[in-house]
Formats: structure tokens, sequence, C-alpha cells
């Protein structure tokens, strides 16, 4: 009698077992992780045939696709409020919802270092799923390569985000005009300071915690609240923090920006441990947070919208924009001062997302 | 936030700025410097200069140690971390821009294979040795700054000699705050221009260590008033209230605004530990103020195992600075940045040229990044 039962297999070992070559390698083992760790975790119908690539539906009539892709290689992996997994979501979920789309799918590529624990990798693999839930995408399809021992660090990851845009959204960083509200979602810093603190040996009283999270709430509740069309730009300001991301919007339209310092929300802990390192909470990163440029007449609406939502509590106009050709961003100080918001001139602190 | 938001609070600041403006005297100008690079920093990035008067002016001062450094420094120390595998140069993320010669600095080196890393504290750059007792790797501090950041480097030094520990130096190159502010008040040896100055706004951290009596020959040779005063911006703003005061009535004072950090003698704890491990160098190169004499430290020959400089026999090779670089006169407050042909061109904070714009406490980098919206030329 000819047996149809698979040779045995032994299940992965999660607990205590470490990533090897053989991982990457295109064979059984490298399909038996994908299999009992990543389709499981992910769990959707387009991973789970097992082919090559994802079959997608095509997008609602009037609809236009919006692509984006990011790469995620930080250090340390865990960190208060996240990981690289929930971070590596997060990046491409947020790319697409500050185009205005509705995120709807995303690739994911592993680069794993040999000897990185299995255990690690599978509550790695857990957040990105839970955080791929909560924003409403699924993961649908993936590559896993191995490096060799001291040529990786434990693991990076690139996701590619696929998202369908609404008719009639159309922000962009050169639609900023003269006298538009500039608008934030939330205290800004809290990610960069968080894996600041974490790493080498800060330590600071009160924990500060990462506010990695998904925006694509909170521009559905903007959308739904006010025209489309009054919504200029949309942006979320990871590295180089608020004022990098000002000074693009302000190079993009040819507009200056005028933020009042004194409206800017900073949580207590991260301006203290700023002060404590002379960063300025303005050039930290943020990895759940939204800036908005949008038409005066609609400022307050739109505001009432974010601070509606779960994420956008703190959410506070911060400024307007202005005429200037020389594309400068000032700031009104508390002390009743002025003085220039740059960009961020150098890396300030590599690796945080 | 607690002794943050008190120091910063606008109504106060408008008090303040009130009181300044009733007490400046019709027809006189106040030129005051503020010596150290913090208060340049807090004094763009609050915009204080936005609520003076006309007739005050602040002078930005040398107090930036990364200003200050010479580049023969730096490039002792790409040297040794480019020619010695084994060592493993730490200092301060400020130190790592520096331009040094051949287009090099601390951070490039590193990119050309040198172990170059960035550290917080004296302390850590200690604990790195501690953490890796392999006589293969030698751990290098290079350390720099004025007589705040010289305690803790003398304490790592003992420490260091106590354990014993032999993988463990020190580049020292701290200096001296009162040389500096008698240079700028003397008439230079090589004839530069020096600015007229009515007050120094004098250190704050650096006072915490060395008290305020240090500070006497200035009112009392050089017939200047100083104020003692803090990093916060309402600190400044009293600061410069209490010198137009001193002028106005013609008095010249060392006065103290800072009372809640400084004292007279200052923490003697600190000096006996500076005293004990370091000595006063005969002569050291200022960027800006050129050679002067005994204003600058070095580790003491009972100590000279920790001294990197004896343990590698480093030699420092003076090298003349870019020729069209202002750095030197923009040190010494004889012109601003905008007087420097290279700001804002090729002198930018992300390629600097010269010392002035790496550090942000650096005149030109806080220009550049907090003032040059003012400017009437268009510098994008």
């Amino acid at each position: 009698m000819s047996s149809t039962t698979p040779p045995y297999t032994r299940p992965l070992e999660l607990r205590h077992g470490h990533v090897d070559l053989g991982h990457g390698a295109g064979g059984r083992a490298m399909n038996q992780l994908i299999a009992e760790l990543f389709v499981r975790a992910f769990d959707n119908p387009a991973l789970a045939r097992g082919d090559d690539g994802a079959v997608l539906p095509a997008p609602a009539a009037g609809e236009r696709l919006v692509m984006a892709t990011d790469g995620h290689v930080v250090s340390p992996l865990f960190f208060p409020g996240g990981d690289i997994g929930s971070l590596a979501v997060h990046g491409t979920v947020n790319d697409l919802a500050v185009m205005g789309a509705r995120p709807l799918w995303l690739a994911a590529g592993f680069i794993l270092e040999e000897g990185f624990p299995l255990a690690e990798l599978a509550r790695i693999v857990a957040s990105m799923a839970a955080a791929a839930r909560a924003a409403g995408v699924q993961i649908v399809t993936g590559d896993t390569k191995v490096v060799e021992q001291g040529k990786g660090d434990g693991v990076f990851i690139t996701t590619t985000g696929v998202g369908a845009l609404p008719a009639g959204r159309d922000p962009g960083g050169a639609r900023a005009r003269p006298g538009d509200a500039v608008l934030v979602s939330g205290t800004l810093g809290d990610h960069g300071m968080a894996i600041l603190a974490q790493r080498e040996s800060l330590a600071f009283e009160s924990q500060i915690v990462s506010d990695s999270a998904a925006v694509n709430g909170l521009v559905e509740a903007l959308y739904a609240a006010v025209p489309a069309d009054a919504i200029r730009v949309l942006r979320d300001p990871t590295r180089g923090g608020l004022a990098s991301t000002v000074n693009e919007i302000a190079a993009q339209s040819g507009v200056g920006i005028e933020l009042d310092e004194a409206a800017i929300p900073v949580a207590p802990q991260v301006l203290a441990a700023c002060e404590l390192l002379g960063l300025d909470p303005l050039n930290i990163a943020n990895e759940g947070k939204l800036v908005v440029v949008c038409a005066a007449r609609f400022a307050e609406a739109a505001l009432a919208a974010l601070r509606a939502h779960p994420r956008g509590a703190a959410a506070a106009r911060i400024g307007q924009v202005i005429d200037d050709p020389r594309r400068f961003v000032q700031l009104r100080t508390v002390l009743g001062g002025r003085r220039m918001v740059d960009w961020l001139a150098a890396e300030q602190l590599p690796r945080i997302c | 936030m607690k002794y943050v938001t008190e120091f910063r609070d606008g109504a106060l600041a408008a008090g303040l700025a009130g009181a300044i403006a009733r007490a400046v005297e019709p027809g006189r100008d106040y030129a005051f410097m503020e010596f150290c690079g913090g208060h340049t920093h807090a004094i763009s990035r609050h915009g204080v200069a936005d609520l003076l008067p006309a007739s005050v002016r602040l002078i930005h001062g040398p107090g930036c140690p990364v200003c200050v450094l010479p580049v023969g420094r730096v490039d002792m120390a790409i040297r040794l971390a480019l020619a010695r595998p084994e060592v493993i140069l730490c200092t301060y993320a400020d130190c790592l821009r520096v331009p040094a010669s051949d287009g090099l600095s601390l951070l490039k080196a590193k990119a050309r294979g040198a172990d170059v890393r960035m550290v917080y504290s004296a302390a850590d750059a200690l604990a790195l040795a501690l953490a890796r007792r392999e006589p293969a790797r030698e751990v290098v501090f290079f350390a720099i700054g004025f007589e705040t950041t010289t305690p803790p480097t003398a304490l790592v030094i003992r420490q260091a000699a106590a354990e014993n520990l032999r993988n463990f130096s020190v580049i020292c190159n701290h200096v001296l705050t009162p040389p500096a502010i008698d240079a700028l008040l003397s008439p230079p040896a090589d004839g530069t221009p020096r600015p007229r100055l009515d007050g120094i706004l004098g250190p704050a951290h650096v006072s915490v260590v060395i008290g305020s009596a240090p500070y006497d020959f200035v009112a009392t040779r050089h017939r200047t008033p100083v104020v003692i005063t803090g990093f916060e911006p309402l600190d400044v703003l009293q600061a410069v209230r209490m010198l137009v005061r001193q002028v106005n009535q013609g008095r010249a004072e060392v006065e103290n605004e800072y009372t809640r950090a400084v004292t007279p003698a200052g923490n003697r704890k600190a000096q006996a530990l500076m005293a004990e491990v370091l000595e006063v160098r005969a002569r050291f190169a200022w960027r800006g103020l050129g050679e002067l004499p005994a204003s600058a430290l070095r580790i003491r020959p009972a100590f000279a195992a920790w001294d990197a400089e004896a343990k590698f026999g480093l030699e420092d090779r003076p090298v003349p600075d870019h020729k069209s670089c202002e750095c030197a006169a923009i040190l010494c407050g004889a012109k601003g940045p905008t007087d420097c042909r290279l700001f804002g061109t090729v002198c930018t904070p992300a390629t600097p040229m010269g010392a002035c714009m790496v550090s942000s406490e650096g005149a030109c980098a806080a220009h550049y990044n907090y003032g040059r919206f003012r400017d009437r030329a268009l510098v994008l």
C-alpha cells in the first residue's frame, strides 16, 4: 500500500531554536519557516496559496493605486511601545496613508542573521501580524534571506505596500498656500527619544514610550470631516522630525511656514530628556503622528476630527503657511522672540527605524 | 517642566525686556559679549535678541570648546585612530564632524575603517575600557572642553590609575576660561582688531566649577563689568539688565546672576581633583586667539601611563586655517558670521569648513540654524 503521508518533519523549534543558513536556502527548512511562522501568523488566503506572488483584486472604479516601500534597521529591535515588526508595518502603512490612500496590502522582506533566536523572530512576526490587523492591512507576500553571522544585525525588514486612493483625494507636498493652517496630531519626539533612552547607558526616571502606530485611521477621520480639497498636505514626521517635514513642505510648495512654539505639543518627559541631551524635540523622529496642512477655513473642523480620534487627543494647530520666496520656516518662541527652524543638518541618531 | 519652563516664561521675559528698554540711556551703545557657546545657543534658539533694544548688541564669544580646538589636535587623533587598528577612539558627538586636514574628520576616518565612537561622558569611555579588559584593544578618550568637562576627565584618569587599567588613555585638550577672557580684553600681539566690549556675560557651568572669584581681574585690571549668568533665556535677560546698570553707573564689578548654582569659591572638590591629575601647559594654540600662555591643561607626569600623547608619542603639528575662513576673527568677536565669504555658501552645518559652523554652540552654526532669515542677502 502506497502512503500519501508526507515524511515526518520535526516542528520548528520556536522556543530554543536559532536561525541557520538553511532557513534562507530555498529548501525544506525555509518552507517550514514560512509555513509554520509567517503563513500562520499573517493568516490570509493570498499568502496561504504558497505561490511566488499574491493575486489581488483590482481597485474600485475611479480609484488609483498608491505604492510605497520602507526598510527597517532599528536598533534595539525591541523598545518601549513597539519593535521592528510593528514599526515595519506602521512605516509603510503611514507612507500610504499620508498619500491619502487606504492601505490594503503589504509585502514583507526579511533579512535574518544566522544565529538569531527563533523565539525573538516569532515575537516580531506576531507583533507584525497584530499591527497589520489593527491597521486593516494584509501581509500577502514575502521573502526570507539569511546572512552569515556578523553580516547582519539580527533582523532587517523591508515592507512594500499598496493602497487605494479614492477619487478626489490629492494631498501633496507642493500644495501648501499662504494662509493655510498647520496642524499636528499629537506630541512630538516620542519615538526617537524612546529609542535613544533604550540605547547605550541612558536611563531616565520615567519611561518614554514610542508613539509607533498606524495613522490611516486619523487620515480617514480627517477626510470624513472636511472637504477632500481642503486637505493640502499630509505627512508623517519620521526621521528629522517636524523640522524636516515642514521644511520639505516649504521647499516643495515654494512658501514659508511660521510655527508657534507655545502651541507645539511635547510630552514633559521628552522635553526633559531633550534638555538633558541638548536635542531639539522638533528634530526628533515620530512614528505615529500626522502633520496636516489644510485650508484655514476648515482648520478647526480638521482639528476637532483629529482630537475626536483616540490617537489624536493632543492634536494642535501649530502654525500657518506664509508667503516667503526664500522658503524659510520660522518659529515664534515662547519667550517672545523669533528664530528659524532648519533642516536637520547631520544624522542626530542613526538606526531609529 | 520644573526648572526649565519657569526660566522661559514669556510674560516675565516681556517684563525684563521692558526694564532693559527703560534702563538704556539715549545715545549710548552697549556691546556685551556672551563668552560661552551655551549662551550663544540659548540666545539664538529662544530669540533673545528680539527682546533687546537696538542699542544693546550681543557679540558671540569664543567659549565653544569645539570651535577653539586647533585642527592639529584633531589631526593627531585621526592619525592615531587610522594608524593603529587596536585603538578605539571615543569622544563627544560635537568633535566627530570637526573638519581636519586632507578633507578628513573623525567621522570620515571612521568610514575609512578607524574605530571611532561617540560617547556621552568620560565615564562611558572608561566603561568601554573596563568592559574590554583585553590588552589587544586600546581605548583612547579624546577629551575636550572648558572647566565644566574637565573634572570628569580627571576623575576617569584617577580611576584608571587606581585600577591600573592599562588599555585606557586620554588625549587631553582641556582649556581654561580666564586666560581666554584676558586675551580678548588685551591688545592682541598680531594687531588683529578686537571689538570694544562694555561688559561680559560670564560662563554658567564653568563658574559652577571655578566660582566667581577667578573673574575679579576682568573688573579690576580691565575695568570691564562681568555678570555670571545661567543658560536659560530669562537668566540672560536679567544679566543684560545688570550689565546695563553697571555701565550706566560707571561700575566695573563681578556680579553673579546665577546664584542658584555659582558661589565665589566654586566646587572645591572638583578643583582639587583637577589639580591632582592635571597641570597647566606652558602654552596652547587656540583657534582664533592664537597661542596663549598658561591657557590649557595636560596630564601630570605621575599619570603619564594614561596620557595618550606620551603613551603613543603623538605629535601636535600646527595647521593653518582655510585662507578664506573667518573663524579666527569671528571667535574673538571682531567679525560676524555674515562677514565671512564662505558663510552659507560652501560652509554650512552639513559641510562645515570652519569650526564655528560645526558645533551647535558655534557663532556661525547658531546664525545659520536660527538667525539667517533676518539677513537681507538671500542665503538659501
